[in-house]
């Protein structure tokens, strides 16, 4: 049920970003989603890849810092309200979301959201309870 | 019940200490000048003739001797003695520059086994003991200097010398030694090997005394866990002697210094002035007994604290802590001294890894600090928020360190200057 999201400690200096992204392109992965979170001086990129095994070893042999980290996704309607429905569901469970950011599917132009919460068996909960279903990582194109 | 080698020397009143020290340094002042072209140069070009020190409140006005001056004046032009009166040298290990050679008369060999019999019976050593010395010995002053101490005190003295494990572990166990002196690596070691060959329960060590290298309060509670041994700490130059010119006592709180042979001072590092007691500041050692090599004020380049209060033990000479730096690395930020190892002990202790560097810069007439870490597996999280927090922490730690504020920039791994494998520590961009 869970996708893995590959974290990577990001210095803020010019190009580390495409050097990451050129290694990962360079190794034929592809990316579903990119989010950075950052402060003046750091910041920490988190991504969804194709490959994420594949991702995560060829980012670790250029000695970027990593972890792996477990998120969900889910579905977003492509319709006014369709993510205003799914945070509703959450709020009205009381699931902390740590954060979240949009993902792309594999070609089809479904939209998708990438949740990070602490207590995954929640969320999961909640969303069923509210009739929409995580999205597997086959879904999404990932392997 | 506490014991001592000399109880009337290590336990006499202060002013009975200051009485032996005046008289001892106004004739040691007299000895160089009379014998020691070099150092009586130094005293002519600021003007001072042995008059001039009438006891030690006027030591400060003596000129400072360094490492530099024993490298220029190697190996003889500071000697006192003629070479026929001299039976040994020891030198300096000397991974830079030239070697640093000390010469002994008789007489200073039996002083310097006086202050090691000192610490070995600080450590509980009686004749009863049977002392395993794997100091290296040679030119090194380990061996040689708690060798001598041992047969004062009269102790049974394995001259084991270092290395081998093997052998060490076998005369440890097959002839029962009961106190370990070497450096505090290599008892950590022993330890390490005796438990893994099983061999923990057939030893019958009960003190060591350890020194030569820095080593921390964790590191003597590990060594004492593992051996079943108290550990206690020794301190000395081979400059000044060897070891022995200070060392710990039961309370384990500082090395009580051996001040009826040396005087001790504390120094700024920068102006070379005296401070009070109780300053951080680097430790000078005038040797006031030594016949072939008196050095007088000579700068240790040790960062340490010294303390008079009265101690447990009933000694009554001056502690020293332990060396907390050296002053060659000292970096003096908004007034205030900054020595990268306390930086690095506070990295470790927050859980990052010891690659670091320290970026000083004047901005505004104003010093400013920044500690750029690189970043670790262990400290990284997905999250912002917690690695925030994390440097938050790792602020506060060494504001309380170092007095001020440090701005902590977090790296990628490897991405500090490193010039032949050896990471640049420090840059100083300030124009002073
Ligand atoms: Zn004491």
């Amino acid at each position: 049920m869970t996708i893995h999201q590959i974290s990577v400690f990001l210095e803020n200096r010019a190009g580390q970003l495409a050097q990451i992204t050129t290694a990962l392109a360079e190794e034929n992965i592809d990316l579903r989603a990119i989010n950075i979170a950052e402060t003046s001086d750091y910041g920490v990129l988190r991504l969804i890849a194709d490959q994420p095994q594949k991702a995560a070893s060829t980012l670790l042999e250029k000695g970027f810092i990593l972890s792996m980290t477990p998120v969900i996704a889910v579905s977003v309607p492509d319709a006014p309200g369709g993510l205003a429905r799914v945070l509703e569901v959450l709020a009205a469970a009381a699931v902390d979301v740590e954060y979240m950011y949009s993902a792309f599917g594999q070609g089809d132009g479904k939209a998708y959201m990438i949740f990070r919460v602490t207590d995954i068996d929640k969320l999961v909960q909640a969303l069923q309870g509210g009739g929409i279903q995580p999205v597997t990582g086959e879904e999404m194109g990932i392997h | 019940m506490e014991r001592y080698y000399q109880q009337e020397i290590e336990c006499a009143s202060r002013e009975q200490i200051l009485a032996w020290q005046n008289e001892r340094l106004v004739r040691q002042v007299q000895n160089v000048w009379d014998n020691v072209p070099y150092y009586r140069k130094k005293m002519e070009e600021k003007g001072l003739t042995p008059k001039d020190v009438r006891g030690v409140e006027d030591l400060y006005k003596l000129p400072f001797l360094t490492k530099d001056d024993l490298r220029e004046a190697y190996p003889y032009g500071l000697m006192a003695r003629p070479l026929k009166d001299c039976v040994r040298i020891q030198s300096t290990s000397g991974t830079t520059g030239k070697r640093v050679v000390a010469f002994y008369t008789q007489h200073d060999i039996d002083l310097w086994d006086d202050c090691c019999a000192r610490a070995i019976v600080a450590a509980g050593g009686t004749n009863e003991d049977v002392c395993h010395v794997c100091y290296g010995y040679g030119l090194f002053t380990g061996g040689p200097g708690l060798n001598g101490g041992s047969h004062k005190v009269g102790c049974l003295t394995l001259p084991m010398s270092s290395g081998n494990t093997d052998r060490q572990l076998q005369f440890m166990v097959d002839l029962e030694s009961t106190i370990l002196c070497c450096t505090p690596s290599y008892a950590a070691y022993l330890a390490e090997s005796a438990i893994e060959r099983g061999l923990r329960d057939k030893i019958k060590l009960k003190a060591g005394i350890f020194g030569a290298e820095a080593w921390s309060e964790e590191m003597r509670q590990d060594i004492q866990n593992k051996l079943g041994i108290k550990a206690y700490d020794i301190y000395g130059l081979t400059e000044l002697s060897g070891p022995g010119v200070s060392f710990e006592c039961s309370e384990q709180t500082g090395m009580h210094i051996n001040e009826d042979h040396f005087i001790a001072e504390i120094i700024d590092p920068n102006t070379g002035e005296v401070l009070p007691e109780g300053s951080k500041g680097e430790l000078v050692f005038t040797s006031i007994t030594k016949e072939a090599f008196p050095l007088l004020r000579y700068r240790t380049r040790d960062i340490c604290v010294l303390s008079r209060k009265p101690c447990s033990c009933g000694r009554t000479h001056v502690k020293m802590s332990k060396p907390m730096g050296r002053s060659d690395d000292m970096l003096i930020i908004k007034g205030v001294n900054v020595f990268p190892s306390q930086i690095e002990t506070v990295l470790l202790a927050q859980g990052y890894a010891a690659n670091y560097q320290i970026l000083v810069d004047r901005v505004n007439n104003s010093d400013t600090l920044e500690v750029q870490v690189e970043m670790t597996p262990e400290m990284f999280s997905d999250q912002l928020s917690q690695v925030a927090e994390r440097e938050k922490q790792l602020v506060n730690a060494l504001k309380a360190m170092l007095g001020i504020y440090a701005k902590v920039r977090l790296v990628a791994p490897k991405s500090i200057q490193r010039s032949e494998g050896k990471a640049v520590r420090v840059i100083d961009k300030r124009k002073i």
